[in-house]
């Protein structure tokens, strides 16, 4: 039950935080000056954006799961199940940044979807 | 992505970094935490030492300065590849964390998860020759 809560967390604050973060992204604006001052006052933009924060913070949460769920089962398990978090961004994508995802995604991440399936009957 | 041989080694270089440190990232966090103890046994009243344990593991932070390098290659690379192009090829991540934990942690990957994990390669190389921008250009 502990390990369906820490890969829940992972995939779901994971995924949620890149979405937030790509959001922030979209509110900055796209990179043309990749000099070290403009990428400073990038970042320093970014950090005035409150999905940028929401987005860390989810990141941040995914992580300490990822460590607790590394106590747990092995890391040839762990990481390949977290690829779930294709399906979830697909999804979130869809729902929240309104992206139209094409068949052959779907495809990819109905494949994704097949192979953490396998990955997780493997489990001991 | 112009087309030069340098550009195409600087790329496999960092592509290379990418498969290489994202996998052995983890893998070290696997090793350390397995020195931290099961989640599962940890109680309330014991987080704060859970958490001393964790921040002085020093492959904790050989873990995370491993996460870190493959972070700053994956930026790297993509101010001049495609993702359409990186995405893929760092799918093979997925194969060499198995690997890893095979070879340097001794792990038991049973048949079934090599498959799955070739499965997965393939569920996101398909992913990766999407097309990248799904909605207009604002």
């Amino acid at each position: 039950m502990l390990e369906f809560f820490f890969i829940f967390m992972i995939v779901a604050a994971g995924t949620g935080g890149e979405l937030c973060v790509s959001r922030a992204m979209k509110v900055v604006g796209e990179v043309h000056d990749f000099h070290p001052a403009a990428l400073v006052r990038f970042v320093l933009r970014a950090m005035r954006v409150g999905w940028m924060w929401a987005g860390v913070g989810m990141m941040t949460l995914a992580f300490f799961s990822l460590l607790a769920m590394l106590s747990i089962e092995n890391v040839s398990f762990v990481v390949p199940v977290t690829a779930l978090s294709y399906a979830a961004g697909a999804f979130g994508a869809t729902l929240f940044l309104h992206e139209r995802i094409s068949a052959q995604r779907w495809l990819g991440v109905f494949l994704v979807c097949v192979g953490v399936t396998l990955v997780w009957l493997s489990r001991r | 992505m112009k087309d030069s041989p340098g550009l195409h080694l600087k790329t496999y270089i960092l592509i290379f970094f990418i498969v290489l440190f994202a996998p052995l990232g983890n893998v070290l966090l696997s090793k350390g935490m397995k020195g931290v103890g099961s989640a599962k046994n940890w109680e309330w009243g014991d987080l704060f030492h859970v958490l001393v344990s964790v921040v002085t593991s020093g492959y904790i932070w050989l873990g995370v300065a491993c996460l870190l390098a493959f972070f700053v290659a994956y930026m790297l690379v993509l101010t001049w590849a495609d993702y359409s192009y990186v995405q893929p090829a760092s799918s093979f991540s997925y194969a060499v964390v198995a690997l890893l934990g095979y070879f340097l942690l001794g792990e038991a990957v049973p048949p079934l998860r090599w498959f799955g994990i070739v499965v997965i390669c393939a569920g996101v190389f398909i992913v990766g020759h999407t097309h990248p921008r799904t909605t207009e250009k604002a």
